[in-house]
C-alpha cells in the first residue's frame, strides 16, 4: 500500500503542495492528472523519498519513507519525469547497474534482464549507449529500469510524454498488462489515458487534491452527463419541444443543427423517456445517443474556475463532499 | 556494500567512457614529468630523488583535480540523474563515499602512471627508496584531500564550470597557506610568527612536504584524513537538504 498523509511542501513562502493526502492498494492504478506546476511532480518526489517533505507523511508498503527509505525505496520503481538516464552508459550497461544497485545477484538479475528487455524492445539497442537512442527508445530504458526488480509500487511520471502514438498504445499496454499485482501512480496529461488505464483518478490543482475518484464518477460531474441527442429526419413534427419539456425528468433541451440535446433534469438516465416520447409521437427517428462525454471538458471545469472549489471526496469513507474554501 | 561498489564500478569505468579519462590522463602524465625536467632542473640537479618531482605535485593538483572532481555531482544534478540515484535503495552516505573513491582510485592510477619517474632515477642512480615511497604515498592522501573539497563544490551546483572554478579556489587557498613565497609575504607584514604556522598547519604543501622527506608523521595523516573526511561529511549534508 502507498500512502500518502497530509503531504506538504513548501518552497519558502510558496506551498507547491498542500496537504495531499490518498491511500493506494495493489491492484489500483492511479492516475495523477493536474495542469503544469499544479504538484503531481512534487508529490511524486516526495513519495519516492527524492524530496523531503515539509511536513506530513508517505509510506511504500509500510515502511515510511523518511524513517526507513532504503526498504521503501526497495519496493518502489520509479521513472522520473524525462526519463533521466546515465547518458554515456550502454542499455545493457545502464540496466545491469540498476540491477546490481538494488541488490539483485547475477542469475536474477540476468534474468529480469532479459525479461524487461525483452517487455520494453530493447534487444536491437542493448549495445547502443543511451545518449544515440530517440526519445521513445529512452523513454523504454527508463522503464525497464522501473520495472527491472519486479517492484510492488510503480511511480511513473508522464510515462508516455514524448512519445509517437503508436509507442503511447504500446506503453499503455504495458502498464495496463502489468496491473494486476501492482500498485501504479501515474502522472499525465492525457486524459483518454486515464480514462483507458486507471480505475482511480486524482485531480490536483494548485497543489490541492480536487477530486479524489473512478474515471466513471468523475464523468458524472460532466455537465452533459446523461444527455441525449435525438436527430430527426426533416419534416418532423413541430411539437417536439413541447412533448420533451412535458417529460418530467427532462431539464434543459436545447436545439442542434436538426436534431436537439437533451439534458436531465437531475442527472438521471433519460433515454428509455425520450425514446418512449418519439415512438408515441410517431417521429421520424434517425438517432438518438449519448451526448460524447470527454474528460478534458470535466477537468478544465474543475481546474480553470478562477475560485475552484477545492473539494475532497472520499467515496469509501464519506459520501457528502465537504468544501474547504479556496484560499 | 553492494550498491556501493555498483556506484564504484559505473562511476570508475565512467571515466574511461568518455574521452575525458584519457585527455586527463595524458594532460597529467605531461605537466608531472615536463615540469621537473624543464623548469625544476631535475636531470642538471644530478640527485638521485623525486623531491623535484613531488615539489610541483600540489600546482599539478590544484587544476587536475577539480577536472576530475567538477562532474561528480554537477553532472547528477544537471542531468537529472540524481533523482534516479536517490530514489534506488542507496543512501546518500553511500553514494558520496562511493563516488569519491571512484574518482580518487581514477586519480591515484594517474599518479602510479608516473611511476618511470622513479623507474628513471633507479636507473641512472641510487635512489632513496623511502623517501620515494612516502612521497607516493603522501601524493596519494593528498589528491584524496583535493578530491574531497571539489566533491563538496561540486555537489553545490549543476553547472560543472562553477564547480571547477570553486575547487580551484579553495585548492588554491590550501596550497598558498603553506608556501613559502606567502608564508615571507604574511611574515613582512609583521604578523606574528605562530599565526603564519598556525595557517600553514592547513596547507596541503605543509604537511605533504614533510612527507616528501620521508616522514609519516600522524598529524600530516589526520590533516589529510580529517580534512577529507569533512568535506565528504559537508557533501551529504548538502545532498540531504
Amino acid at each position: 500500500m502507498i500512502k500518502s498523509q497530509n503531504l506538504v511542501k513548501e518552497y519558502g513562502s510558496f506551498r507547491a503542495v498542500d496537504k495531499v493526502s490518498f491511500e493506494l492498494r495493489k491492484g489500483d492504478i492511479l492516475g495523477f492528472l493536474g495542469p503544469n506546476g499544479a504538484g503531481k511532480s512534487t508529490t511524486m518526489k516526495m513519495i519516492t523519498g527524492f524530496l523531503p517533505p515539509t511536513s506530513g507523511t508517505a509510506s511504500v508498503g509500510g515502511h515510511d519513507i523518511q524513517s526507513h527509505p532504503i526498504e521503501a525505496k526497495r519496493l518502489l520503481g520509479y521513472l522520473p519525469e524525462s526519463g533521466p538516464l546515465y547518458q554515456e552508459m550502454t542499455v545493457l550497461e545502464f540496466l545491469k547497474f540498476a540491477g546490481e544497485i538494488r541488490g539483485m545477484d547475477t542469475g536474477a538479475r540476468d534474468k529480469a534482464l532479459t525479461r524487461v528487455m525483452e517487455i520494453c524492445h530493447l534487444e536491437n539497442v542493448r549495445h547502443q549507449t543511451i545518449e544515440t537512442l530517440s526519445k521513445g527508445f529512452r523513454q523504454r530504458v527508463g522503464m525497464a529500469q522501473a520495472v527491472l526488480h519486479d517492484p510492488s509500487y510503480l511511480v511513473m511520471d508522464e510515462p508516455t510524454d514524448g512519445l509517437d502514438p503508436n509507442q503511447k498504445q504500446e506503453v499503455r499496454k504495458l502498464i495496463a498488462s502489468m496491473a494486476s499485482d501492482k500498485a501504479i501512480i501515474l502522472s499525465t496529461h492525457i486524459l483518454e489515458e486515464v480514462e483507458a488505464m486507471c480505475n482511480r483518478v486524482i485531480i490536483i490543482a494548485r497543489g490541492r487534491v480536487l477530486v479524489d475518484e473512478t474515471p466513471a464518477d468523475l464523468l458524472k460531474r460532466h455537465p452533459r452527463h446523461n444527455a441525449v441527442r435525438l436527430v430527426l429526419q426533416s419534416g418532423g413534427p413541430d411539437a417536439v419541444r413541447e412533448t420533451l419539456d412535458r417529460i418530467p425528468q427532462v431539464g434543459k433541451v436545447e436545439a442542434l443543427g436538426n436534431g436537439w440535446l437533451i439534458h436531465p433534469k437531475h442527472g438521471e438516465v433519460i433515454k428509455p423517456r425520450v425514446w418512449e416520447a418519439a415512438r408515441a409521437g410517431n417521429w421520424p427517428v434517425e438517432s438518438l445517443e449519448n451526448a460524447p462525454l470527454r474528460l478534458e471538458e470535466v477537468f478544465r471545469e474543475l481546474t480553470l474556475a478562477p475560485d475552484a472549489k477545492p473539494e475532497k471526496t472520499k467515496p469509501s469513507q464519506k459520501k457528502s463532499r465537504e468544501k474547504v474554501e479556496a484560499a | 556494500m553492494k550498491s556501493v561498489i555498483s556506484i564504484f564500478k559505473r562511476e570508475f569505468l565512467g571515466y574511461f567512457r568518455s574521452p575525458v579519462a584519457y585527455v586527463f590522463l595524458a594532460v597529467f602524465l605531461i605537466a608531472s614529468a615536463g615540469l621537473p625536467w624543464f623548469v625544476g632542473g631535475f636531470f642538471e640537479s644530478n640527485e638521485a630523488g623525486l623531491d623535484r618531482f613531488f615539489i610541483f605535485l600540489p600546482w599539478v593538483f590544484l587544476f587536475l583535480i577539480p577536472a576530475v572532481g567538477m562532474r561528480l555531482w554537477s553532472e547528477e544534478k544537471r542531468s537529472g540523474t540524481w533523482e534516479l540515484l536517490f530514489t534506488m535503495p542507496v543512501s546518500v552516505t553511500q553514494a558520496v563515499v562511493a563516488k569519491f573513491l571512484a574518482g580518487w582510485a581514477f586519480v591515484s592510477l594517474a599518479i602510479v602512471l608516473t611511476l618511470p619517474m622513479p623507474i628513471t632515477i633507479a636507473y641512472l642512480g641510487e635512489p632513496d627508496w623511502g623517501p620515494v615511497i612516502s612521497g607516493y604515498f603522501g601524493a596519494i592522501l593528498m589528491a584524496g584531500a583535493y578530491l574531497g573539497v571539489c566533491s563538496l563544490a561540486s555537489s553545490m551546483t549543476k553547472n560543472q564550470v562553477i564547480s571547477f572554478v570553486i575547487s580551484v579556489v579553495f585548492c588554491l587557498l590550501l596550497v598558498l597557506l603553506g608556501w613559502s613565497v606567502f608564508n615571507e609575504l604574511m611574515l613582512s607584514l609583521n604578523l606574528p610568527v605562530a599565526l603564519v604556522d598556525a595557517l600553514a598547519n592547513f596547507s596541503f604543501v605543509t604537511h605533504f612536504e614533510s612527507m616528501v622527506k620521508g616522514l609519516i608523521r600522524v598529524k600530516d595523516l589526520f590533516f589529510f584524513f580529517s580534512l577529507t573526511a569533512f568535506c565528504l561529511c559537508l557533501n551529504i549534508l548538502v545532498l540531504e537538504r
